[in-house]
């Protein structure tokens, strides 16, 4: 393999790695809060029982997220110096502003959020609360309004081959922005409503029958049930927008070779990109046609308006963003299912009495969030190439050049870290479930609400 | 003064030298901590843990402003640079993956797994300082990959790793009392000469590997204008050793002296190196005038960098007085 393959993969799992954790932290942070505000009105303790719980996770998922994006910010100049030196005068004041407002802020406040609710007065402490939260959600502002503006870039000149900013209000709100970040923050939404379900539904499994472990269910699915028809409508808007200024990204997401009317919708299929054609297609006629252009006969692009006269590709490698899209789709569904059940579960037999079956499901599906999230950024991302920024700068024009064996060995190295710390941190988020769990039980002879001594840090 | 090609380079080179000054001296002594895990007791450790806990964050967060600035505003100079020093830099990220989540894990892993995670905090700390000193010395000789600049290199990673632990001695010194304090002054009375021996050899080195340096340090007036920085320097070494001799003292009077002290350090060897270099950002090759951004890009950060710079330095000074004082064991709760 190549330094540049090497490369790519190296960043893919990089930012892979990172992306579930703010996936988890930017939501959970509003949850916290709400869980917070909760018990300061309510004084019940199943708020307080709740805060104490999550805020563990998401002092881990925080760490997680912070070492894994230090990595980040060094990798563009290890493996991708032609980046910066390309779009540095564009990416540089969005990548300082996001240390800026939000880093230090979130890393702050985190202290006074963790550690300082004995040292500070409550009205400080739900403050520190707030700001990590806003903290997070800025972070996620800024970075995907540079992600998008790589997407849809505007407001720039080029000056022998550098992008000059001319127009920051048309590089911060450029077209797809508004409808990333609403996608993004969304999906961060569901990650925290079904890892929240999720995690009570398997404490009520292991006997865990605290007020609060049934109040976080009920929250985690009522959140879920309320969110994922955002997130469809969100989705769908995303896309239209993408066929508007990415239209060979909605082609392989298609898997639509030839641009025409009445384009099927592909729901299963075997893209060959060598004979340029699908095999083994099962699809509903004129289906994406009505999605895409709201008309059977609406004229959807195809891969094939995207090859140049010499033979040169210029779309995105089609299975990877096909199947992407299909994952991401088929957990969206499975998640619209299980929440819509929940609910009418809930209403019917109250969330006390849900079914040991369904509550088997749901703890199955308490890290869907990122199956969804990573599938759906695949195939934005790889939905891009070949373009690094579109139109602007390919993404092979911008690697390093570094010796291959060394990106391969520091592969391997992240790769190992990588695949230990994920084992550690889904354990541990079991463990500490099992530990709360293990005070609650009606069987045991303790008061069931009686404090349980964790050492915290 | 107008904000253009001359004056903007030497402002963000200023923020970015400030940013790696604190993150030397914040991380450093977080990364001290973490050294100085394989000499202490379980239960010493939950406190050392302790005296960092709420600061490490943020602490680690200069670093990401400092690389952050560097990509920013000198572009050809931060692809120089990191593609130069591709593996320690590795080794320094994986540390610094380590040495973050081993602070969670070990808290919230079962706890038989505890003491593996207290090994990743140590192995995480060292990776990163080794691999700091290492950079350090690497950059002082001019990102040259020669046998005698990489053995430049690892004699700057032992000194910085030994000076972190210094500072981080000097931290627990500050931040603890009893037995632990005492034995803190012990490690700090080890590890002094690590300081010692990591700023006088990058002082002696950097002279002789280039004239242009040699002649900004040893020409007339020069050289008698700069001896109060390396005199300075000395004496405070000397204190430092006859401070820890008397540490610690009745009613705990001069604990924040070695901190204190390790510090100035730090800042006086880093303006040092500050003057050697100006302006190259990399060493004889690419200046800071060369290697920055358009001016229009710089001024937009420099805008947002002077309103939200004071607010950052005014809440992490509410962090450090939230936390204030000597340090107890960290615990989530609010109610009791």
């Amino acid at each position: 393999m190549d330094t540049f393959l090497l490369s790519r993969i190296q960043f893919a799992a990089n930012i892979s790695f990172h992306i579930l954790f703010p996936t988890i932290t930017i939501a959970l942070g509003w949850v916290l809060l709400f869980f917070r505000y909760r018990f300061a009105v309510t004084k019940d303790t199943k708020w307080m029982d709740a805060y104490m719980f999550w805020v563990k996770v998401f002092a881990l998922s925080f760490a997680l997220g912070v070492v894994s994006g230090i990595t980040m910010s060094f990798q563009f100049g290890t493996n991708w110096p032609g980046f910066m030196e390309a779009v540095g005068n564009v990416a540089g004041p969005l990548l300082a502003y996001e240390v800026m407002t939000a880093f230090f802020l979130e890393a702050v406040f985190l202290g006074i959020m963790l550690f300082g609710a004995r040292r500070v007065p409550p009205w400080l402490h739900i403050t520190a609360t707030f700001l990590v939260a806003f903290g997070t959600t800025m972070s996620a502002f800024w970075i995907l309004v540079l992600n998008s503006w790589m997407h849809t870039p505007q407001g720039y000149e080029l000056r022998d081959g550098v992008v000059h900013a001319t127009d920051w209000f048309a590089i911060i709100f450029n077209p797809s922005m508004p409808y990333r970040l609403g996608h993004m923050l969304l999906a961060s939404g569901l990650t925290v409503a079904f890892l929240i379900a999720g995690i009570a539904a398997f404490r009520r499994l292991i006997g865990d029958r605290a007020d609060s472990t049934l109040t976080q269910l009920r929250f985690g699915l009522t959140l879920g049930a309320v969110l994922i028809p955002a997130q469809i409508i969100m989705g769908d808007l995303h896309g239209l927008n993408t066929l508007g200024h990415q239209p060979a990204k909605v082609a392989a997401m298609e898997g639509n070779w030839d641009t025409g009317p009445n384009v099927p919708l592909v729901l299963f299929a075997i893209p060959d990109e060598d004979a340029r054609t699908n095999h083994a297609e099962i699809a509903i006629p004129n289906g994406a046609s009505l999605i895409l252009k709201h008309s059977p006969d609406g004229v959807v692009p195809g891969l094939n308006d995207f090859v140049a006269e010499d033979g040169t590709v210029m779309h995105p490698p089609v299975a990877p963003v096909f199947w992407g899209f299909r994952v991401m789709v088929g957990t969206g569904m499975a998640m619209l299912a299980l929440s819509w059940g929940g609910a009418f579960l809930m209403w019917r037999r109250g969330a006390g009495s849900l079914p040991r079956p369904f509550l088997f499901a749901t703890t199955g599906m308490a890290f869907s969030g990122w199956l969804a999230t990573l599938a759906g950024w695949y195939v934005t991302e790889i939905g891009r190439q070949p373009w690094l920024v579109t139109g602007v700068l390919t993404t092979e024009a911008a690697v390093g050049d570094v010796a291959a064996p060394m990106v391969m060995a520091t592969l391997m190295a992240y790769l190992a870290t990588y695949l230990a710390l994920m084992i550690a941190y889904i354990g541990v988020i079991f463990h500490l479930a099992k530990r709360a769990a293990a005070g609650k039980r009606p069987t045991r002879e303790e008061p069931r609400d009686a404090p349980i001594a964790v050492p915290a840090e | 003064m107008t904000l253009d090609a001359t004056t903007l380079p030497v402002i963000f080179a200023g923020l970015m030298g400030l940013s790696i000054l604190l993150y030397v001296i914040l991380d450093g002594f977080d990364l001290g901590v973490g050294l100085l895990f394989p000499l202490s007791t379980p239960e010493e450790r939950d406190r050392m843990i302790a005296s960092i806990g709420p600061f490490w964050d943020a602490n680690e967060t200069w670093l990401v402003l400092a690389i952050g600035i560097l990509l920013v505003a000198f572009p050809t100079a931060h692809g120089t640079i990191l593609t130069a020093l591709y593996l320690p830099v590795a080794v320094m990220l994986i540390g610094l993956i380590l040495r973050g989540v081993a602070f969670e894990f070990r808290a919230k892993a079962p706890l038989p797994h505890k003491v593996s995670w207290d090994r990743a905090f140590f192995a995480g700390s060292l990776m990163s300082s080794t691999s700091q000193g290492f950079m350090l010395g690497m950059y002082v000789m001019g990102l040259e990959w020669t046998l005698f600049n990489v053995g430049f290199a690892l004699l700057t990673a032992g000194a910085l790793t030994v000076a972190y632990s210094f500072i981080g001695a000097a931290w627990i010194i500050l931040k603890t009392d009893g037995a632990l304090q005492i034995k803190a002054v012990s490690w700090a009375r080890g590890g002094i000469w690590g300081m010692a021996l990591g700023l006088g050899a990058v002082s002696l080195a950097t002279p002789f590997v280039s004239s242009r340096i040699y002649d900004r340090w040893f020409s007339f007036p020069e050289v008698v204008l700069l001896a109060p920085l390396p005199l300075m320097s000395l004496a405070l070494i000397v204190l430092l050793w006859v401070a820890l001799r008397h540490l610690p003292t009745k009613g705990d009077h001069f604990a924040w002296f070695p901190f204190a002290g390790a510090t100035t350090l730090m800042v006086l060897g880093f303006f040092g190196m500050g003057y050697s270099f100006y302006p190259f950002i990399v060493p004889e090759q690419l200046t800071i005038y060369e290697a920055a951004s358009s001016p229009e890009s710089l001024k937009i950060i420099l805008v947002g960098a002077l309103f939200v710079l004071p607010m950052i330095i005014g809440y992490t000074v509410l962090s450090y007085t939230v936390f204030r004082g000597k340090a107890i064991n960290l615990s989530y709760d609010w109610d009791r």
